[in-house]
């Protein structure tokens, strides 16, 4: 399956990413290489399989709903790289 | 032209557990800005969520409270987007296997009486909140993020603001008699979205919708709704096409406005979330959850109609609140008598709460101090209207009836003799009354008897000094 650079464009600016020309033209052609990989899969035939939900054979992980204690606020900012009246610092969002 | 609004609603509703839906950080409202986080809800790389059991049987009883079909096999998923109040840049949602699907909830009002399909109830998380107002940044308090959610999608059933809005109610009280949420809506417990188009009435197709978010009133989920079909109406009748686009709606403007311009592709591109195994849920565990669902509102209404003789305004009046309702049960269990346990409950004591802007969760006295009342009453040891007095200070003071009326010496006189002296004083100090009275006009007892009350300060037995004035005369 062939990707485009408008689909690689696309898909970088999803995961807020940005490339010149050549990356691209490299990203590209792994990326198809990569699908082209995953194609070989369509080659089984699937009809009787369930879907995998999870690659681990377990359900019903689940816990208590009791509080435990939380991060004290300085430690939850430490690495904040920036901070303001106890909340985390962004540039402007307006929503 | 005539119009067609078609409507569906998403509701989002914070469910009551104490801990968060993956962390053991509390979800207890309006604490100190980040003080109830911890590396799991703050998206800290190399932790493990797991999943609180209490979620899962919250989204369980909700959906059986809404008549869905409980999936067997459910599982969650990552929506990916990008937005500080997230700070995993991904929510925990369900995507293609939600937990509760293919539900309806009836409505009933003036001119329909239908049923509202829910597509389907899913368990998420909460995002934290952002503050917008600060100078030239925007700060993000991560104490919301992680906090349990239900969101329910409804089928685009609803064709105007008032069956919206009824059923939003419905949808209220079902998830607080099942206490499956506190639907506290000025803490954002519960939230609309409304998505509406319009179409010529009469035809099938549906127009392009827009979607208005997070209403968090039932005031500005009707009044959103009028505003935007009057806005699509109009745009359509200028010859212009409805944009498919999310907007907001400004309460204090009375208006909405398009976000689009911000709005980029949405491609939440979801995958099975990796860090959480699949929900597996058996028939035992769903069929205990469903036997555990108390009577809803609207099967008490009937009840109280056909068991107890109530009228439909005052039977929906005390089911109003699942706390109201259980106070007026209580009350009833404790005197027998329905009809006077709703008059009071809905008379006198709903007036005391709003002059005092409280509600019955803040009442001090049990209902079983009420019902005790209303026996002092039925048996004679006080009057109706002594009554009001002693609710008044049992609301004031949480004092127990009987206590009160012995304290304030209200209790009605049913000693004979004591009246009988009262009853013969007023005879002898108004002759003229007497003598009409034995002339024949009826109306002179009336005022012996007022003269009698007054001199008794409200506590003889009116029948008795009835009694006592014709035996005498």
């Amino acid at each position: 399956m062939k990707l485009s650079i408008e689909d690689v464009v696309y898909v970088a600016d999803l995961a807020r990413l940005e490339f010149n020309d050549d990356e691209l033209k490299i990203y590209c052609e792994q990326l198809t290489n990569i699908l082209d990989y995953a194609e070989k899969l369509n080659e089984l035939d699937t009809t009787n399989t369930q879907p995998t939900a999870h690659v681990l054979p377990i359900n019903n992980v689940l816990r208590e709903d009791i509080v435990l204690p939380s991060l004290d606020r300085e430690k939850a900012l430490q690495n904040a790289p920036s901070q303001e009246n106890g909340c985390f610092k962004v540039p402007k969002v307006i929503d | 032209m005539e119009y067609e609004i078609v409507i569906g609603l998403e509701i989002h509703c914070e469910l009551d557990t104490k801990s968060k839906i993956f962390c053991g950080c509390s979800t207890k409202f309006g604490s100190a800005v980040n003080t109830q986080t911890c590396p799991v809800c703050l998206g800290l790389p190399g932790v493990l969520p797991v999943l609180n059991k209490k979620v899962v049987q919250y989204a369980t009883i909700a959906g059986l409270a809404m008549n869905c079909e409980i999936a067997e096999f459910s599982k969650m998923d990552r929506k990916n987007y990008f937005y500080p109040d997230s700070p995993k840049a991904y929510q925990v949602s369900q995507f293609d296997l939600p937990i509760c699907k293919e539900g309806k909830v009836s409505i009933q009002g003036e001119g329909f009486n239908k049923d509202i399909g829910i597509t389907r109830i899913h368990i998420e998380e909460d995002a934290g909140k952002l503050i917008h107002d600060a100078g030239h940044g925007t700060l993000a308090d991560n104490n919301r993020c992680g906090v349990p959610l239900i969101e329910i999608v409804t089928e685009p059933d609803m064709r105007s603001a008032e069956e919206a809005r009824v059923f939003a109610e419905k949808v209220k009280t079902t998830l607080e008699y099942t206490q499956v949420s506190d639907c506290k809506m000025q803490e954002g417990s519960l939230r609309f979205d409304v998505n509406l188009s319009i179409r010529p009435k009469g035809s099938s197709e549906y127009g392009t919708r827009t979607e208005m978010k997070n209403l968090n009133s039932f005031r500005s989920l009707e009044r959103s709704i009028h505003s935007e079909t009057k806005r699509q109406i109009k745009e359509i009748e200028k010859g212009n096409r409805i944009i498919q686009e999310t907007r907001k709606w400004d309460d204090d403007k009375g208006i909405s406005f398009s976000l689009r311009s911000k709005e980029e592709a949405h491609d939440y591109r979801y995958f099975p979330e990796p860090d959480l195994v699949p929900i597996v849920l058996e028939d035992k565990y769903i069929q205990q959850l469903k036997d555990s669902i108390p009577e809803l509102p609207w099967v008490r209404v009937q009840r109280y109609m056909e068991q107890w003789n109530l009228t439909q305004t005052d039977a929906q009046t005390l089911t109003a609140t699942k706390q109201m309702s259980d106070f007026f049960e209580k009350t009833v269990e404790y005197c027998d008598d329905p009809k006077t346990s709703s008059n009071w409950i809905i008379g006198e004591l709903s007036a005391l709460l709003n002059e005092s802007d409280a509600d019955i969760n803040d009442v001090k006295f049990s209902p079983q101090d009420l019902g005790k009342m209303i026996k002092l009453i039925n048996e004679k040891t006080i009057s109706g209207s002594v009554g009001k007095t002693v609710i008044k200070a049992m609301f004031e003071t949480g004092d127990k009836p009987d206590q009160i009326i012995k304290e304030k010496g209200l209790s009605q006189m049913n000693d004979e003799g004591a009246i009988k002296d009262i009853v013969l004083k007023v005879m002898a100090d108004n002759p003229q009354s007497v003598e009409d009275l034995k002339n024949g006009k009826e109306k002179a007892i009336g005022f012996l008897v007022g003269q009698v009350m007054k001199a008794s300060k409200g506590k003889a037995n009116p029948q008795s000094v009835n009694q006592i004035i014709k035996e005498n005369l």
